[in-house]
């Protein structure tokens, strides 16, 4: 089959495909996709847990709980037990020991085992006749923090993962929004051509002359906490330049003779829109949707950034870089690491965005 | 000359109504009020407070006398901070963000052209690569990760600068905010400047002044006029941007800029702060696309008479 009789979507991957930039900008996204929505499961925290004797621990492959702490960890738990932890030997990830006390003991203080985040659940292996002294094993719970975990002791690598969902998620919504709005509009105006045209393109040029970012404040101070309809909001704002791209490209096609045919056939405009003119003006629309991406993924992590956006409990990219900012001087990683997911995630996007809207030039090779 | 300004700035008024229009409703749509307290005032000094300001009167009366005392350059008392206009509010801000702005612009302006320039020249060797690729890295890190670092690295570490503040405007306050503004602009620019000199220095008059055997230093200046539109056309919102003050690198800085002031007045619902910082944001963006428009007519001469 020749390059020619291929059809505008099978060119275009192909030659998107061929491009090594474009693969390796692709790879990143999917390999972010996929962390995003696997990854969560796979990383053995829950994103809201809180450890409390981990917080602000720095990324490392280590293993948690460290050999040298087990001791005093097992110190601190007898004392809110209110026993003594004598004879204490740590084997093959669990560990015994005696708990003894002036009076008898009673085994339901064993749940402080279950609840702190280096011990699992404690078994009594043998019980003094006057009950002051347990034998107890417990087994060691093993946990890495591979991102390091933040000032609660959640895990980091978690959360940038569950963050990333709410963040790439909005990020689509939005565009897709702009993209429904931008197409339709500029469809329209581009078809209709004469006054209706300009009348519809002028309010596009009033529009574009709105501070744009005050009134998506306004906008998210309206809404308030829901962010869905804040970002049906930003879409709504973004549709501007789809509008411009698709009324371009439905000027030329409204002269087109399969146009024309149609016209004398009968078919109303609506079915023009839909059969015509909108298929035939996606290609640069595709290319500036992929583009929107990565700018509404932005403006998200911005808003949040500032507290209007996402709200906890809930997370998101910009809420955690906006905590890691607060808490730089401590534990750097905490900004570190959710920005460089985003930084990785937006340069990704730009470049298949870019290498999208060459693909799809008529004159590629 | 005349006529072409006086036609755009006709045109900018139904701009600048829908403007104040959609921004008074918005605001006004937003659940609570300017005089919300924690402890809820008793009914009859809310009843006082809400006649003061106008507020018992039905919306479109509110409307119509916002506007009314707009046109004559009254943009009302403030609702949050007491005893203070929302003129005096803004005229206390905009000298903050308009130094921060002036000076990043300027920075921007002067980094990317002159490293757009260099990387046309340099056009596939190592210099442009370099060049392209660090403007990738500044266009794409954000704004509120940038300063947080520059913050640790040259306020918490070296101790060369202090890490916020604006303590009058000290030079060495100043130092980071427009650093971080600068930075993705520069980037911006630059970008800019090497593609368009590579568009023009392919035309016909460069090659004819490059047979004609003119120096190197001529050509580049016949070229950077060629390649200054699409340099002017992206300064102009972007200026506009930049001098109304940049929200977030307010915020970490801790200056008391009027994007700051924007902020806190949407989330104290105070009505008039957040309609006069529309109007002025709004205001700049007019400004400046008309003088964005009069540079395109100076420089390009099929412009002026088009």
């Amino acid at each position: 089959m020749s390059a020619a009789s291929l059809s505008l979507a099978g060119r275009t991957r192909r030659r998107l495909l061929a491009d090594p930039w474009a693969r390796a900008g692709l790879a990143v996204l999917g390999l972010i996709a996929l962390a995003c929505l696997a990854g969560p499961a796979l990383t053995g925290h829950a994103a809201e847990r809180i450890a409390y004797d981990y917080p602000r621990t720095p990324p490392s492959l280590a293993v948690y709980p460290r050999p040298e702490t087990i001791v005093p960890a097992l110190e601190r738990l007898a004392l809110r037990m209110r026993v003594r932890a004598e004879d204490v030997a740590v084997a093959d990830g669990t560990v015994r020991l005696t708990l003894a006390s002036d009076r008898p003991i009673d085994e339901r203080v064993l749940t402080f085992f279950s609840r702190s985040d280096l011990f699992g659940p404690a078994a009594v292996a043998a019980r003094s006749a006057d009950g002051r002294r347990l034998a107890v094993t417990a087994p060691v719970r093993e946990t890495r923090f591979l991102l390091g975990t933040d000032a609660l002791g959640r895990d980091l690598l978690t959360r940038i993962l569950v963050g990333g969902r709410v963040s790439l998620a909005l990020g689509l919504l939005a565009t897709a929004v702009a993209l429904l709005i931008g197409v339709a509009y500029g469809a329209l105006a581009g078809y209709l051509g004469g006054a209706a045209d300009a009348a519809m393109m002028r309010l596009v040029d009033i529009l574009y002359a709105l501070p744009f970012l005050v009134f998506v404040i306004l906008l998210v101070v309206v809404f308030g906490r829901s962010v869905v309809l804040v970002f049906v909001a930003v879409g709504a704002v973004e549709w501007l330049d789809m509008a411009r791209i698709v009324r371009g490209e439905a000027l030329s096609i409204r002269r087109r003779d399969y146009v024309r045919a149609a016209e004398a056939l009968g078919v109303s405009t609506g079915a023009i829109l839909r059969r015509h003119v909108v298929p035939n003006a996606l290609g640069p629309v595709v290319a500036y949707a992929a583009l929107l991406v990565p700018k509404v993924i932005l403006l998200e992590s911005f808003l949040s950034f500032l507290g209007l956006g996402v709200q906890e409990p809930m997370t998101s990219w910009g809420v955690l870089i906006a905590e890691g900012a607060r808490s730089i001087e401590t534990s750097p990683w905490m900004l570190v690491a959710p920005a460089a997911v985003l930084v990785a995630t937006l340069a990704a996007l730009n470049l298949v965005g870019d290498r999208l809207r060459a693909a799809l030039e008529p004159g590629a090779a | 000359m005349i006529p072409f300004v006086l036609r755009r700035l006709v045109q900018a008024v139904p701009t600048l109504f829908l403007v104040v229009t959609l921004s008074f409703f918005l605001v006004r749509l937003a659940p609570g009020g300017p005089f919300d307290l924690e402890r809820p005032l008793a009914p009859s000094a809310m009843e006082n407070l809400r006649r003061v300001y106008g507020l018992d009167q039905p919306l479109p009366v509110q409307y119509a006398r916002y506007l009314g005392a707009l046109l004559t350059g009254d943009l009302g008392p403030s609702f949050s901070v007491r005893d203070l206009s929302v003129a005096e509010l803004l005229g206390r801000g905009l000298p903050v963000s308009m130094t921060l702005g002036a000076l990043a612009l300027l920075a921007a302006l002067v980094l990317g052209v002159g490293l757009g320039g260099l990387a046309a020249a340099a056009k596939g060797r190592p210099l442009d690569h370099a060049v392209t690729a660090l403007g990738t890295v500044a266009l794409t890190v954000p704004g509120f990760v940038v300063a947080p670092l520059l913050q640790i690295a040259f306020g918490l570490s070296l101790r060369w600068l202090p890490v916020g503040g604006w303590e009058g405007g000290a030079p060495a306050h100043l130092v980071l905010p427009v650093v971080t503004l600068a930075l993705p602009q520069a980037a911006a620019i630059a970008r800019l400047t090497r593609n368009a000199l590579l568009d023009v220095l392919a035309t016909q008059p460069m090659r004819t002044l490059r047979a004609l055997g003119l120096p190197r230093r001529v050509i580049a200046l016949h070229a950077l006029r060629g390649a200054a539109l699409p340099v002017i056309s992206y300064l102009g919102p972007t200026a506009a941007g930049l001098l109304t003050g940049s929200v977030v690198v307010e915020t970490i800085f801790g200056l008391p800029g009027i994007g700051r002031a924007f902020v806190d007045g949407a989330l104290n619902r105070d009505y008039t702060l957040v309609m006069g910082t529309v109007v002025l944001v709004a205001v700049f963006v007019v400004a400046f696309n008309l003088l964005v428009d009069l540079a395109y007519a100076l420089v390009d001469p099929r412009v002026r008479h088009a």
